[in-house]
């Protein structure tokens, strides 16, 4: 079957999203070990797919809530990756004038409701903005949460998902099966197999993709959000991923071989599969996929730029904003 | 001049900010059936189908629903059912509420409304009689109002609603049946948040409290009328952020200060009022600062306990009797 203009473009559009998410990644991750970004910074590096195939399957108008480990989605949704830099050095052009920094990341012009320092605090939040859209504000918007299997055990998803199941809110979870909880693996902590077995019992449907296929979590987005749309209610969706990275920067990550990590990386790269994917379904050639790494290289360098040119918010104006009036 | 009680008073407030913005909707436990457990939303499920919803027993999405509807554009009015479950969503309150605006640099209103029955009645005993009010003006980006009587109850609860910022609103659950005067719609004053207002005029000493302490204050006030001491009443209204300049002048004219709260006194509000009079008129004072507040314990069962670590407008006399 011929390759149509619309699914090249489409493939061209998943790459450049999780080329950039990758560059973004690596440009923090060398600039906070040299001691120049202030703060904590947690890598989405190996989980690119999951944004970048859920927020494919959104309207910029549709509504996330993120994580601490939020560039990526911030990124799939849209943002503009000179501000966010700007943001994480702390700069008054960030997208939240130096108050947020990585962890609170957020551009609500493009429906990024934020990123949450506290794990397990977006449920409520995308599942009370669902509840707006559908049935205060009438409109045909739809909210995703984003959180981890350590997330999963906080008791604020039990409470989100059962009152999103039972009034038929246009939310979907989506959950980055990445096997670590900062520290401690998730087998030590839950006794189920997978996060998503627990959808039956909410009256959710459960569905379980490969997180490091960028296609498959794209089907699997879309399908959600047809159901979301159409008032049928949440869906939970379980990406299957792993935390390459440590919890966050600098973790000497003593509790886990690296050798390991480095062969699940190996192995299960996103990038990696998408080019192999590309090349069989002949969307893309590596060719084409290495223009684009280079594109992305040069436009995440430009944000740097953009950000250690950038002032520091004014000392003066820190009480800016803890009120409207 | 009508009649109402401050539960009718709250009532009206609803109606009439529901019915000119259909972005405001209501919702917390008992509320579509039953008209709130204190009946402080009856009628209002028939005047406004729909808008006034019943959750399950769900407190963190409650007031992080909430917090997420305002982010998504809507006005949520939250219903704590009673203020002893705060503790349940309190990271959903200090997290997320009174942080989405600063920490996204201004991006994010959260326009919502938290209504928090409080207070001792029915012998609700340890978990269901609490004044938890002074955890709340510790947290920038809350608003915290507790109003005593019901004009202000009303007025107080539209200036909540129609605040683009998010409000604590604690309702004594005796006052509910309270009667007051309200003026024509037409001819009610609208409340800004963060004032105080001057309840009763005096010379001789300042009482400060909100809420049902104001009972204390007036009582106690007009105890002391008998024996000719001259107190200024103030009623704070709002406690975060509150009208300092009201009562730093009244201290200044009185040289006297006593404040009066039904929850427990350690680390109470009223502790906030007598340091920011020590740090900035301390001179003005003929007396030490007087605080009157509930005993450092639980609130207790039985009737006879319960009597304990209630203050009564007799202590404020006698105190006050002793800055002379």
């Amino acid at each position: 079957m011929a390759v149509t203009k619309a699914q090249k473009e489409q493939a061209e559009k998943f790459y450049e999203t999780m080329s950039t998410i990758r560059h973004f990644e690596e440009s923090i991750k060398h600039d906070s070990l040299a001691g120049e970004i202030p703060g904590f910074v947690h890598l989405y590096i190996g989980e690119e797919a999951i944004a970048t195939g859920i927020c494919g399957a959104l309207r910029q108008d549709d509504m996330i809530e993120s994580t601490h480990r939020g560039h990526g989605h911030c990124i799939a949704k849209g943002a503009d990756v000179n501000r966010m830099m700007a943001e994480i050095f702390g700069k008054k052009t960030g997208l939240c004038q130096g108050r947020g920094g990585s962890m609170h990341i957020a551009d609500f012009n493009i429906g990024m409701l934020g990123a949450n320092g506290v794990v397990g605090g977006g449920y409520n939040l995308a599942t009370g903005a669902a509840l707006a859209n559908k049935m205060v504000l009438k409109n045909d918007k739809v909210s995703v949460v984003f959180f981890g299997d350590g997330a999963s055990n906080r008791g604020t998803f039990h409470e989100a998902m059962n009152v999103a199941a039972a009034w038929k809110l246009p939310v979907i979870f989506v959950n980055e099966m990445n096997c670590w909880a900062s520290t401690t693996p998730y087998r030590t902590t839950t006794a189920v197999e997978n996060i998503s077995d627990r959808a039956k019992g909410y009256g959710v449907p459960g569905v379980i993709v490969n997180g490091q296929d960028v296609f498959a979590v794209y089907e699997a987005a879309k399908t959600a959000v047809e159901r979301a749309r159409k008032g049928e209610g949440p869906t939970f969706i379980e990406a299957k991923t792993y935390r390459i990275e440590g919890h966050y920067v600098g973790d000497p990550e003593l509790y886990r071989s690296k050798e390991e990590t480095q062969k699940i990386f190996h192995d299960t790269d996103p990038l990696k599969m998408f080019r192999e994917k590309a090349a069989k379904l002949k969307l893309m050639s590596d060719k084409e996929c290495d223009a684009i790494d280079e594109k992305c290289a040069e436009k995440i360098k430009a944000a740097k730029k953009f950000a250690m040119e950038s002032e520091y918010p004014d000392s003066a104006d820190f009480m800016k904003y803890v009120y409207v009036d | 001049m009508r009649t109402l009680t401050f539960s009718q008073a709250t009532c009206e407030a609803m109606a009439e900010t529901m019915a000119k913005d259909d972005k405001i909707f209501v919702m917390g436990e008992d509320l579509a059936r039953q008209g709130g457990i204190f009946g402080q939303f009856k009628g209002l499920p028939d005047q406004f189908p729909g808008r006034i919803l019943d959750t399950p027993i769900s407190e963190t999405f409650i007031i992080g629903g909430g917090v997420g509807a305002a982010l998504a554009g809507a006005r949520p009015v939250v219903d704590m059912h009673f203020a002893d479950f705060i503790g349940v969503p309190m990271d959903e309150i200090f997290n997320q509420m009174a942080k989405a605006r600063y920490m996204f640099g201004g991006q994010a209103k959260v326009p919502l409304v938290l209504r928090a029955p409080d207070g001792m009645t029915f012998q609700g005993a340890a978990q269901h009689s609490q004044c938890v009010e002074a955890w709340f003006p510790h947290i920038p980006g809350i608003k915290v109002v507790a109003p005593s009587n019901p004009y202000d109850a009303k007025m107080v609860l539209i200036a909540a609603i129609e605040s683009d910022d998010p409000v604590l609103y604690f309702e004594n659950k005796i006052l509910y049946k309270e009667k007051g005067q309200l003026p024509e719609v037409a001819d009610q004053v609208p409340y800004t948040l963060g004032k105080a207002r001057v309840e009763r005029e005096g010379s001789d000493v300042t009482i400060v409290s909100y809420s049902i302490g104001m009972k204390n204050a007036r009582a106690a006030a007009d105890l002391l009328a008998k024996d000719g001491i001259k107190a200024e009443v103030v009623d704070l209204i709002t406690l975060s952020p509150w009208d300092k300049e009201t009562v730093l002048n009244s201290v200044k004219k009185t040289h006297r200060l006593c404040v009066v709260h039904e929850a427990v006194k350690q680390s109470g509000f009223g502790a906030e009022i007598a340091a920011t009079v020590a740090e900035d008129a301390l001179e003005y004072l003929d007396a030490p600062i007087l605080r009157f507040g509930a005993p450092f314990c639980p609130i207790p069962f039985a009737p006879t306990l319960e009597k304990m670590v209630r203050v009564y407008p007799e202590d404020l006399v006698k105190g006050i009797k002793g800055m002379f």
